[in-house]
């Protein structure tokens, strides 16, 4: 499996260079930049070439692409121009926040998601199954930053249960954990729910009845076996989106995090700092797919032969 | 002497769709009793009722008695049901190569027979697998335990099957199909697996085919089964020599038989009817070259014949 997990990472290397240079691009090629924040109203022309020749963004993009690619490769993400501090310390202050909000609810939809779906797929087209199915369809049509704002209204300013905004304290988690888990938990119940009825189908389940095993023991230990591998493959694709996904609801929420630091440094033009977050969410994705990957293997002898 | 397993005037619906028709059919321990049919006669479903797992393709009895051992199986308990199942009848089914858990090893999908039915420790089944993988002839054992599905063949995964379906011990075992996945030269050995272990153990065997071949070479008795009925009844040999049943007799002349000549080989005009339009009258008057009137009208009752019984108005040698 090792020389397999080798080549795999080295996939990724195209991959990660790809996805700087569009990164680096998309920030340059739209209009404005970080110097308009830094210059009084009414500077001299002058000062403003000073400030772009300190930060080089007077050369060529492909020389400035170069310098910042070499940089990172050394774990040099450069300095905020805005926020004067080294984008690597900013970094390092929000993407705990960003990781814990994600990981709880990966968390919390793995959970309640594969639950949701084991019920719905034991009570196939009985009521359990259609309630579960009725609330996933809606829970998923919901928009993430739409949700925060009511369940933040009802538990929050209504019940008072849980604080509005911030980050201090477990309490001040629920409400954007569960704003950002409930959509991939309907995403993951409906998986786990056809997949299971997928598995059920197969000869190898029916000899499981004909060898005299008690039915729940053939549902869960074989069936959602079976059912988990298409499962963990999804849950792991979404620990990128999940931290992407936390984007609008660290600002419904007011959190600190990747999002909320991506946000305010997009508004004022500052390379370096939404450079790093993106790379940071875009690195978060390629890992996911890895990750699923060698999950998928571990969980199917048929896969690790097709990789050996 | 009486039946181990016994179907009598048994019919089976999917949904409102009759399948079977009213069949009846007896297993003796020691005898190895063979079902034949074309696809969709209902030999499958013949099965799943014995096994009492039609429910789980959403079939269910709807008329007739199952009796195992003399007891009735719809007036048992699922668990009740259950204990037989694996225990006192093994399965084998019509494709080793999807009958296998893929993602669990070979050894314990054979071991959880005997540790659930017999209450074996873990070290006394995986004793007891070893056993039974050796009797069965597959070499080395000892790793294939160890083995998953996809690294075995189809021959070495149907004897992993037969061998799950020994590990409780049973009295009868239900083959539905059990050689036709296989290549021609392993489908030989499956047989000759099956019919020495009615020889040595006096199990009882319901083997389900369509090849008149297989059946000729190791049945005691064989019923033909066409669209859902019974059609023919008996001991092997004399309906070999003789079918009395026009259907029996055409699958019979279906066997390529050494020193024919070339093209002689004979099909069966016609193809078998949909369950949702079966004809009325005899189900298989349009495709019989004895058909009359009556056969379009009347369903022939089966009606005993020597030592077996046949369905047909015009029963007897062409």
């Amino acid at each position: 499996m090792l020389p397999w997990l080798i080549r795999r990472v080295l996939t990724l290397v195209p991959v990660f260079l790809a996805v700087s240079v569009v990164i680096f691009s998309i920030l340059h090629f739209i209009p404005g930049d970080p110097i308009d924040n830094l210059l009084k109203v009414g500077s001299p022309a002058s000062a403003r070439a000073e400030m772009e020749a300190r930060y080089g963004l007077d050369r060529a993009l492909p020389v400035q692409y170069g310098i910042w690619l070499g940089k990172v490769f050394q774990g040099d993400l450069g300095t905020a121009i805005v926020a004067r501090r080294p984008v690597a310390e900013l970094i390092a202050q929000a993407l705990p926040h960003s990781l814990r909000l994600g990981g709880l609810a990966l968390l919390f939809s793995s959970v309640v998601g594969i639950t949701l779906g084991i019920i719905a797929a034991l009570w196939r087209d009985r009521w359990p199954d259609r309630a579960i199915m009725g609330g996933v369809l809606v829970g998923s049509t919901m928009p993430n930053f739409w949700l925060g704002l009511i369940l933040m209204l009802v538990f929050s300013v209504w019940m008072g249960w849980f604080p509005v905004s911030g980050a201090r304290g477990w309490n001040s988690l629920v409400l954007p954990v569960v704003t950002i888990g409930l959509g991939g938990t309907a995403l993951v119940a409906r998986i786990t729910r056809v997949a299971m009825i997928e598995a059920v189908r197969q000869d190898f389940v029916t000899l499981l009845h004909a060898k005299g095993l008690p039915p729940l023991r053939i549902e869960l230990f074989h069936v959602l076996r079976h059912a988990l591998i298409p499962v963990v493959t999804i849950l792991a694709l979404r620990i990128g989106w999940i931290l992407g996904g936390a984007i609008t609801v660290e600002v419904v929420f007011a959190r600190p995090g990747l999002g909320t630091l991506l946000i305010k440094s997009l508004s004022q033009h500052d390379y370096p700092v939404v450079q790093a977050c993106l790379l940071m969410l875009a690195m978060a994705v390629m890992l996911g797919t890895l990750l699923g990957d060698v999950l998928q293997a571990m969980m199917d002898p048929r896969i690790r032969a097709a990789m050996a | 002497m009486s039946a181990l397993l016994e179907l009598s005037g048994v019919s089976v619906a999917i949904g409102n769709v009759a399948l079977v028709d009213r069949i009846s059919l007896r297993v003796e321990a020691g005898r190895i009793l063979g079902l034949v049919g074309e696809s969709g006669s209902g030999k499958s479903l013949t099965a799943m009722a014995a096994m009492g797992l039609l429910p789980l393709i959403g079939g269910r009895v709807t008329e007739g008695e199952v009796r195992f051992a003399g007891r009735d199986m719809a007036g048992m308990s699922d668990a009740e049901r259950r204990a037989l199942r694996g225990r006192r009848i093994g399965f084998v089914t019509q494709n080793p190569m999807t009958a296998l858990d893929p993602v669990q090893r070979i050894g314990a999908q054979v071991d959880i027979v005997s540790r659930l039915h017999l209450r074996l420790t873990k070290a006394a089944a995986r004793a007891r697998t070893l056993d039974l993988l050796t009797q069965l002839r597959i070499p080395d054992a000892a790793a294939v335990v160890d083995a998953y599905p996809h690294q075995l063949s189809g021959g070495m995964k149907q004897r992993i099957v037969i061998a799950m379906a020994l590990a409780g011990d049973p009295e009868l075992i239900i083959a539905d199909e059990p050689t036709t996945a296989l290549d021609v030269t392993v489908q030989a050995q499956i047989i000759q697996i099956l019919g020495a272990l009615v020889r040595d153990r006096g199990l009882a065997l319901l083997l389900i085919t369509h090849d008149m071949g297989v059946i000729a070479q190791i049945c005691d008795r064989v019923a033909v089964l066409y669209s859902g009925r019974l059609v023919e009844e008996g001991p092997v040999g004399p309906i070999f020599a003789n079918p009395a049943h026009p259907y029996t007799a055409a699958l019979i002349d279906c066997i390529p038989q050494e020193g024919m000549a070339k093209r002689s080989l004979r099909g069966i005009p016609g193809a078998v009817p949909s369950a949702l339009a079966f004809p009325p009258g005899c189900r298989f008057h349009p495709r019989c070259r004895r058909a009359t009137e009556t056969c379009r009208d009347d369903a022939p009752p089966l009606l005993p014949l020597g030592a077996g019984s046949v369905a047909c108005h015009h029963a007897g040698p062409p």
